[in-house]
């Protein structure tokens, strides 16, 4: 019996694996710093502003001296504006993910339908804002010009294709499988995919709503032409709100240092509603996995 | 495993059976008279089918005749276009994109592919059991059960003694009474499979077809799926795929033998495997090929 020799690997693919695993490292490095400074920078401008009395239960003043007041109307009104964005975008878009994977499929209309849903994932967000501007701000449909509901109208269709494309991810990992053993007990098609699909792909379909809800929030463009702006607390969705993208673009500009700390707050508090709606997400998803 | 008196009517068959059939579609042997009494299947009748994935002719003028209250199964190598025949029968066949069949398919007297008959009262009547167990993973135990009537959006009365004479059919209700709310995917491979069977039981078929019920189970999960087929067939007429010879001549009244998209021989299980006509079977059922 002859004893097998494994070879020994050459100093050569030793070094190659080296070289290759310290560029990859420093790779990720280099895109962490930015993220990491981006954090640290918020933190440490923007928890000042956090102490401040009344930054989250008072309105801004919108006066340049004096007082310059809280954040309570850009929250709730981002709040108010998303929500209504995320009633018109997720209905249709999950509708439209449907359409597609359970009766379009491959068909000429369906691909085309997909292909203009990423020619719209890819649009710049200041386009929706302006043809917002133009079909609804000027003609002042509904009785005025800027509107928050207007607002709402242009986040959603900044959200639906991100919607439209992550729930059709999700519907398509549903396995075959399920469709195929409820056809086969003589169910109609679209209790198929009322009482199974969606149940099934139901994680799924929430994880991706919440990223295109967290995408919405803090998009500036979109309202800018849209909902203009108004620093009082309204509920109204027919009127000009405060929102947080907005206020931040407002008050950065700002030569007045105290407004300045305003808008590192309001950056923070953004980013700390998108993380909490990110980890909800993430939670909700790793409860329930598909089987 | 099997009950006395189906053995001795399985024998009685056997015996008046005599003399080599011709090829291709035969009427299977009729029931015996002590089973009669208790017969209420339906007869399925295959009739010059063809059946392509877009293409492709995977059927080629298949004709078969399904005798009501047995069992009849399909073997054959790979592709041979078992589970297309399958497929056709309750028209699952037309779910895959690009797939079509032409000929005719009756239940009784019901030609299924008559463009008047409504899709899902075909499948309501002709349940199918697929290879891979596939209960819904969103619904418990007895949801899975009462999944085939709320799919379809009939009300049932007694939902929980529908449920419960199901699961006791297939012989699981013993193993699942007290976890009624658990979800159905919890159950072993072989429970799963039951509960698929259950579920296909719960809408109250005519006709069972089983693609390959057994292969993706262990041994004593595929025993008792053979010895509920066997029950089964009292009350429904019963067509199973199988790769596994042993599975045909224990669980089957006839089989038949295909071979690339055609019927090469119908008859009598036992005469299939002991004397086939067709020197091909013979090469098949004695593993020369295949």
């Amino acid at each position: 019996m002859s004893t097998t020799t494994i070879p020994q690997i050459s100093a050569r693919r030793r070094r190659t694996d080296k070289v290759m695993r310290g560029s990859l490292f420093a790779a990720t490095m280099v895109a962490l710093i930015p993220l990491i400074l981006i954090i640290y920078y918020l933190l440490r401008k923007g928890l000042s502003a956090w102490t401040q009395s009344g930054f989250f239960t008072s309105d801004p003043t919108g006066s340049f001296f004096g007082s310059p007041g809280g954040i309570r109307s850009a929250i709730l009104g981002s709040l108010e504006i998303v929500a209504l964005a995320t009633l018109i975008s997720i209905p249709i878009g999950i509708g439209v993910a449907l359409y597609l994977t359970e009766y379009g499929k491959q068909s000429w209309f369906a691909n085309t339908v997909r292909y203009f849903v990423d020619v719209m994932t890819g649009v710049p967000s200041i386009m929706f804002g302006l043809f917002v501007y133009i079909v609804l701000v000027i003609g002042r449909f509904g009785g005025s010009g800027f509107a928050a509901w207007k607002g709402a109208v242009a986040l959603a269709l900044l959200m639906l294709p991100i919607v439209i494309r992550s729930s059709e991810v999700v519907l398509l990992l549903v396995p075959s499988s399920l469709r195929e053993a409820a056809l086969a007990l003589g169910a109609q098609r679209w209790r198929v995919v009322f009482r199974v699909v969606l149940p099934t792909a139901a994680p799924g379909l929430l994880t991706g709503s919440l990223l295109a809800i967290a995408r919405g929030m803090g998009e500036t463009a979109p309202l800018l032409f849209t909902v203009s702006t108004a620093f009082a607390l309204t509920f109204s969705l027919s009127q000009q709100m405060n929102t947080m993208p907005f206020l931040i673009y407002n008050d950065i500009t700002s030569p007045r240092a105290a407004l300045q700390t305003i808008a590192w707050g309001t950056a923070l508090t953004l980013v700390a509603i998108v993380l909490i709606l990110n980890l909800v997400a993430r939670l909700i998803a790793s409860r329930s996995r598909m089987a | 495993m099997i009950p006395p008196d189906t053995t001795s009517k399985e024998q009685s068959d056997m015996s008046t059976a005599g003399g080599p059939r011709p090829e291709r579609a035969q009427p299977a042997p009729q029931p015996s008279k002590a089973a009669t009494a208790q017969k209420t299947g339906h007869a399925v009748n295959v009739k010059d089918l063809n059946a392509y994935y877009g293409d492709q002719h995977a059927i080629r003028g298949v004709t078969i005749d399904f005798p009501a209250n047995e069992v009849t199964a399909l073997i054959g190598p790979s592709g041979s276009g078992k589970s297309t025949v399958v497929r056709c029968i309750n028209r699952m066949h037309e779910e895959i994109p690009g797939a079509r069949a032409e000929g005719s398919v009756t239940l009784d007297e019901l030609n299924i592919y008559d463009p008047n008959v409504d899709v899902t009262a075909v499948r309501r009547l002709i349940g199918m059991v697929f290879q891979k167990p596939n209960p819904f993973p969103t619904m418990s135990i007895f949801d899975n059960v009462a999944a085939g009537l709320r799919l379809t959006g009939t009300k049932s009365k007694d939902l929980k003694e529908l449920v419960h004479r199901s699961l006791q059919a297939v012989g699981l209700w013993d193993e699942v009474k007290d976890r009624l709310n658990e979800p159905g995917i919890g159950l072993s491979g072989g429970q799963q499979q039951r509960l698929c069977i259950a579920r296909t039981v719960a809408i109250e078929p005519e006709v069972i077809l089983m693609d390959e019920p057994a292969s993706a189970l262990d041994p004593i999960s595929t025993l008792k799926i053979e010895e509920l087929i066997d029950e089964l067939k009292e009350r429904y007429t019963i067509v199973i795929v199988t790769h596994n010879m042993q599975q045909a001549a224990r669980v089957a009244n006839s089989t038949v033998f295909m071979l690339e998209g055609e019927v090469i021989e119908h008859d009598e299980t036992n005469k299939i495997f002991t004397n086939p006509s067709d020197e091909r079977t013979e090469r098949y059922v004695t593993g020369k090929f295949g």
